[in-house]
């Protein structure tokens, strides 16, 4: 019985050091949040939103809107080459090309100072653009493709192979089978990849430092010698500011950043479950952590917290039933 | 890497053999965009490697072995060393560099590691569905808030915590014996390597937890609950047949989070200390990594009209891009190797 007794009590050391990890993962997302989110609010004005930033303090107007352009430009972009990427290597990749693949997989592992010091040397010393749109659109568009071509193929993967040949059967051409049967119910995840590609945009500094540069009034709309004015820079320049004003300014643009971000994975948490709500085959969803699912794995289209996906060998069918 | 069926090959000819048709273009304007990210990463090393040659060959390759920083006399005329167009007294060294990024991210593996395993643990096996989706969405926001702001809260809360009531609990009592050494002395201000290491295990947190949490939902439900049949109890279970199902995803996720934290710039950058002559005395010490080391220097680095200080931050960021390849390409591969699941793309939310 004493044997019995010291397994019991290791089970129970276990799961309790399991919990006490699961309360040191959530203690710095509450620290995190209820300390930038109580500054930001103490150090609130509302004019912050309607003013450009000036001298040492001022608003946040100049910052946001040019954030908002450089997210903008990032999506044109990055989308574009992203989503193009992803629906290659989902429907077209002849097996065996693992190398584009594992390129893109590679470029995401770059870290963003790297691209931001290449981009400064090569697009804004060498190429004379100067401080920049067109040099932080493509620094950050860099950055973020690998991930829109992640989700994207991850999404197309997951189309029930039925509908592709259902269109066959009834004589489609490929290019509408392509556009109605293949990307159409793949687009909720292709969204949610350009979602987190805007909240990556939104919240990078170290890549648009030395590309965009920093200019205290709206951004121009020119793509070279055009220095715009972004929202993580207010924090970067002025939290230590030896004016009030200034670090005033590093709160409240924190507290917009925040919320950018928890508006950005509120509405890709909308995307999915609107989908799943009206889609024509509603997927059975198995409770997570239930113990029956790990039997008969389900397919989760559904991204993760960090733009995977669970399951990734999944390729294309859905399970029988 | 599992891929799907080839589709693509199956299909019936297109109706037309014009190749201005849309059935033809549009795969070759999809197959140039795939190769996109191909080409930039060779241009990348291309780039990099190029401007960094004149600091590579003046450097040596002492360079990391030196723990020294100086641009030198940017008011005297440039001299050549080497080979080298230098400004007199110029000398360079890495070791505090390497040795602070190195550091950072052990510390930050070290506290996230288990953290991750543990919280994946308990979410898969213990917890209700609902408490679970819950610690999802903490773990997209811990993901999702830009390193900047963070680097904020560690600068004005974490820091000052971590050094006047943590680290101060042991700093004085630690044994003055060799390794231990280094966790004695002055607790600082916050501004050091403690604070840079904890900062980034907690960025990298949501990719180890993540990727743990969803590789443990791939074990089959039957071989555990036959060694619970067998009579082991749930941790002896998790430790005998969970755990080694799961081993090399897990090592994987864990470099994949190493390579995120030798990269991390701008929250290490707020909370280091900046220091890049010297060595840290201390685990409280100020000090400096190299992706930190390149935001701050940079502009400095362009006063030296010889082009060198700038070609030396391009050497160390060169080191860093190849480091951080090998360990993404390493956890990549180890995992393709052994479990159905791929690694996530990185930081998201």
């Amino acid at each position: 019985m004493a044997a019995a007794g010291w397994r019991k009590t290791k089970n129970r050391i276990m799961w309790t050091s399991c919990a006490a990890a699961l309360a040191l993962l959530v203690i710095p997302v509450v620290w995190i949040m209820w300390g930038i989110v109580a500054d930001g609010v103490s150090h609130w004005r509302w004019s912050a939103l309607t003013t450009d930033q000036l001298g040492n303090g001022g608003g946040l107007l100049n910052a946001i809107e040019g954030t908002s352009l450089i997210t903008f430009g990032v999506l044109v972009v990055a989308g574009t080459v992203g989503i193009a990427g992803g629906l290659y290597l989902a429907e077209y990749c002849p097996p065996g090309r693992g190398i584009l693949r594992g390129a893109s997989e590679v470029l995401s592992g770059v870290p963003s100072i790297v691209l931001g010091l290449v981009g400064y040397l090569e697009l804004v010393v060498t190429l004379h653009w100067g401080f920049s749109l067109a040099a932080g659109i493509i620094v950050l568009s860099v950055l973020v493709i690998p991930y829109i071509t992640k989700m994207t193929e991850v999404a197309i993967r997951n189309v029930p192979t039925g509908y592709r040949e259902g269109g066959e059967a009834l004589g489609m051409s490929s290019g509408y089978l392509l556009r109605r049967l293949v990307v159409k119910p793949a687009l909720p995840g292709i969204v949610t990849g350009l979602i987190v590609a805007a909240a990556i945009s939104v919240g990078e500094t170290a890549p648009l430092l030395y590309t965009v540069g920093y200019y205290t009034k709206g951004p121009s709309l020119a793509l070279t010698h055009s220095p715009v004015g972004f929202l993580t820079y207010d924090v970067y320049a002025f939290y230590t500011s030896q004016f009030a004003s200034g670090r005033q300014l590093a709160h409240e643009a924190a507290l917009v950043l925040v919320v950018f971000v928890l508006l950005l994975i509120v509405v890709s948490r909308l995307v999915v479950s609107l989908s799943q709500r009206f889609s024509p085959e509603r997927q059975r969803r198995v409770p997570l952590g239930s113990r029956p699912s790990r039997a008969a794995p389900v397919p989760q289209p559904v991204p993760n917290a960090i733009g995977g996906t669970a399951d990734e060998g999944f390729s294309g069918h859905l399970p029988s039933m | 890497m599992v891929t799907g069926p080839h589709r693509g090959g199956e299909r019936p000819a297109a109706r037309t053999d014009r190749w201005w048709r849309a059935e033809r273009l549009v795969p070759k304007a999809l197959r140039v965009a795939t190769h996109v990210p191909l080409v930039l990463l060779v241009l990348l090393l291309a780039a990099l490697a190029f401007r960094a040659w004149p600091a590579i060959r003046y450097n040596g390759f002492g360079f990391f072995g030196r723990s020294v920083w100086n641009l030198g006399n940017l008011y005297a005329p440039v001299v050549t060393g080497r080979g080298v167009p230098h400004p007199p007294g110029a000398a360079y060294g890495a070791l505090p560099l390497v040795v602070g990024t190195i550091g950072s991210s052990a510390i930050a593996l070290i506290l996230a590691v288990p953290v991750g395993i543990g919280t994946a643990l308990v979410v898969v096996e213990k917890l209700p569905p609902r408490l679970s989706a819950g610690i999802g969405f903490c773990l997209e926001i811990l993901a999702g808030v830009p390193s900047v702001v963070i680097g904020l809260w560690a600068f004005l809360t974490l820091g000052p915590f971590l050094s006047h009531h943590v680290a101060s609990v042991w700093a004085d009592h630690v044994p003055d014996v060799p390794v231990l050494r280094f966790l004695r002395g002055p607790t600082g201000n916050g501004e050091g390597m403690l604070t840079a290491g904890v900062v980034l295990a907690v960025m990298v947190l949501p990719i180890i937890a993540a990727t743990t949490r969803d590789l443990l939902r791939q074990v089959p439900r039957g071989t555990v609950e036959g060694a619970v049949a067998l009579g082991m109890t749930d941790a002896e279970a998790t430790g005998a047949v969970t755990i080694p199902w799961v081993r090399a995803g897990i090592i994987g996720a864990s470099v994949l989070g190493l390579g995120r934290a030798l990269g991390e710039t701008i929250a290490v950058a707020m909370v280091c200390g900046d220091v890049v002559g010297s060595l840290p005395h201390s685990l409280y010490g100020s000090m400096s990594t190299i992706a930190a080391t390149i935001v701050s220097q940079l502009d400095g680095a362009f006063t030296d009209a010889s082009g060198l200080a700038v070609s030396t931050l391009t050497e160390i960021a060169l080191v860093l891009l190849v480091i951080t390849l090998m360990a993404n390409v390493g956890a990549r591969l180890l995992v393709r190797r052994v479990a159905t699941t791929a690694l996530p793309v990185g930081r998201g939310i």
